[in-house]
């Protein structure tokens, strides 16, 4: 068992031209955490990743690993593991021939190697290929050769960039398995890059949420889903509904109607944000309580475990997931929509900010599930 | 049969009448150079290696092999040196001043050998090159940069950034990066420049003829000037051995490729 070392990043900067794509990072990673960088795509989160590997040079602060500076260490000094989207495997050597490389270059002596690198795909699986080239393995096979190639030195820190970004779903979902047992048999310290919240809320220990060059928050996945500190965090974190509207004396006036506690709220325009599984669907013959929506079922979806209800109202389509044990609602049914006070997260609407609208229309569930619509 | 084997056929066919078309004037040469006549008729009346016989006992014939030979090889290794060079250059640069500069380094193919040769002539008068080999050297090489420039753009085109990025990450130093990474990945476009650079040495005979001086005579030169005075099979000899000689050359590369692949998949079947 490594002990994974402890990666601390101080006010990082990055300026392209006038451009900050990375602004101000602070960052600690304790050891042995497995700590993702989430964000969409231009968030700064792989040129984060990029600096912490020497690949770029910081325009200021400082990258610092176990108490040691490293900003302009050049990367092949870093002794760090890294495994990339594209696997980036060596195409003219074996796949004993990759996993030796690191070693290779570390002059270990030929026959320690050979039987290290062994060791390596053994933990992967895939010691019997070894004499394959890349090019005759499936994309997941090669991104575990790259993961073997990245550990068999016994790096303390393990960056990974996407690595299944490229990986179809069920064999991602498999992969990710493997990379949590590995992480937990290793005790390594991994930072991950990934646009994909799901991967990220099922692989990290904590989350690091980038938007726009900079930290919106960072928790454990509970944290940031419970509990979101900004819009941006609550939207781009799992599934959930937003209703726009006005806050005046800590009350949340929607722009359909519906009024909501707002203890705390400062004056404004605002978003009130609900998840889907806190909302209720109601018949409209039960008494309106407080935080009520009125509305006309849309579409029904079967999930499994969970149905998928989107529902009409005045402050556009609402998202619920209940379970199955009540009777659901058909289409067209007139309802209304509750929720206990508590439930709705309200946050002052940001002019400035990049509007992620698009962000949780993403994570809707699978469309392979049956509508009854 | 099926679909895909119906359709192959005929493209098979009509390939093959292709190559033949392209190939049989320049097979004509091997018949006529084992005449016993002295001289370029077809009706072959009996069979003699007397024009080989000639061919490697004439000091002129050898003499111009041997020069053949000699620049061939070191405007290949120059020429692919350069172009490799150039090729990593010209990666490195913005698209906006590494496009016309390929450009320029392409002008050679598009030039009319001729007029490429009466230019070079003419400089090479001033500069006192002309009859030299140092001068047909560096002529050569100029001609054969673009046949180096095309393969090894084209290999490092595939010569992935992630991959001197994952090599240095996991611990290669840039010699180590350079010679276990990038060489090993764009030495099959390297090896295809140099033969091409070679070949197109070997068989350039404008510039060569220009240049040309009693002691500097490549074989092509000495093909022309022997076809011009004298109408003798020997010149036909020579022409198969050059055939047989470039097309040796180009195979090599296919060769050397299909023994790995063998010597691959019977490491495959032990595993």
């Amino acid at each position: 068992m490594i002990s994974g070392a402890e990666l601390r990043l101080s006010e990082l900067v990055k300026r392209y031209g006038g451009a900050s794509a990375v602004d101000r990072i602070n960052l600690d990673v304790a050891s042995g955490e497995f700590l993702t960088l989430l964000g969409p795509s231009g968030s700064g989160k792989t040129t984060t990743l990029s600096m912490i590997a020497g690949f770029t040079e910081p325009s200021a602060g400082r990258v610092v690993c176990d108490g040691q500076e490293i900003t302009s260490v050049p990367p092949h000094k870093r002794g760090l593991g890294m495994v990339f989207q594209n696997y980036s495997l060596f195409p003219h050597l074996t796949v004993r021939e990759n996993v030796e490389f690191p070693l290779r270059q570390r002059g270990v002596a030929k026959a320690k190697r050979s039987e290290q690198a062994l060791q390596a795909l053994e933990l992967v699986e895939l010691r019997e290929r070894a004499n394959a080239k890349p090019g005759q393995l499936s994309g997941g096979q090669q991104q575990r050769v790259a993961l073997a190639r990245a550990l068999v030195f016994e790096p303390r820190l393990l960056l990974m960039d996407e690595p299944f970004g490229a990986l179809d779903r069920a064999l991602r979902e498999r992969l990710q398995i493997e990379l949590r047992r590995l992480h937990k048999e290793l005790g390594i310290t991994v930072v991950f890059v990934t646009h994909d919240q799901e991967e990220a809320l099922t692989l990290s220990d904590r989350i690091a949420v980038f938007n726009e060059g900079r930290i919106e928050q960072v928790g454990t996945p509970a944290e940031l889903y419970e509990r979101p500190e900004t819009l941006f965090v609550a939207r781009f974190i799992g599934e959930s509904n937003s209703l726009q509207g006005q806050v005046t004396e800590e009350r949340f006036q929607s722009e359909g109607g519906v009024s909501i506690p707002a203890p705390g709220a400062v004056d404004g325009p605002s978003v009130a944000i609900i998840r889907p599984e806190r909302l209720r669907v109601l018949n409209t013959r039960v008494e309106a309580e407080e935080c009520a929506l009125h509305g006309r079922v849309r579409d029904v979806t079967f999930l499994g475990a969970q149905l998928r209800i989107e529902i009409d109202t005045p402050d556009g389509i609402m998202i619920v997931r209940t379970g199955t044990e009540n009777p659901a609602p058909q289409s067209g049914d007139a309802v209304q929509l509750s929720w206990l006070p508590g439930a709705a997260a309200i946050f002052p609407h940001r002019k400035d900010a990049r509007e992620t609208s698009s962000s949780w229309t993403e994570t809707l569930a699978p469309s392979t599930s049956s509508s009854q619509s | 049969m099926n679909e895909a084997t119906r359709v192959r056929l005929p493209i098979r066919l009509w390939a093959a009448v292709a190559a033949l078309l392209l190939i049989a004037p320049t097979l004509m040469v091997v018949p006529l150079s084992f005449t016993s006549k002295r001289s370029f008729s077809l009706q072959l009346e009996g069979w003699s290696l007397q024009w080989y016989e000639k061919f490697f006992t004439d000091p002129q014939w050898l003499g111009a092999l041997g020069t053949s030979l000699v620049i061939g090889v070191i405007v290949g290794v120059s020429a692919t040196l350069l172009g490799t060079l150039a090729a990593y250059g010209l990666k490195s640069l913005r698209a906006r001043v590494s496009g016309p500069l390929q450009v320029m380094m392409m002008l050679p193919i598009l030039i009319p050998g001729i007029v490429a040769a009466i230019a070079i002539f003419g400089m090479y008068l001033r500069w006192n090159l002309s009859g030299s080999s140092l001068g047909l050297i560096l002529a050569h090489i100029t001609l054969a940069l673009p046949f180096v420039l095309i393969p090894v753009s084209t290999a490092m085109r595939g010569l992935d950034d992630t991959l001197t990025r994952a090599a240095s990450v996991l611990g290669a130093r840039p010699m180590a990066r350079f010679l276990q990474v990038e060489l090993p990945i764009l030495l099959p476009g390297i090896a295809t420049g140099f033969i091409f650079a070679f070949v197109t040495s070997l068989d350039e005979v404008v510039v060569a003829y220009f240049l040309q001086s009693p002691t500097l005579r490549t074989l092509p030169v000495q093909m022309y000037s022997s076809v011009t005075r004298e109408t003798d099979p020997s010149i036909a000899a020579a022409s198969t051995l050059l055939l047989v000689l470039s097309t040796l050359i180009i195979l090599i590369p296919r060769l050397v490729q299909v023994v790995n692949e063998r010597r691959a998949a019977k490491q495959g079947d032990v595993e």
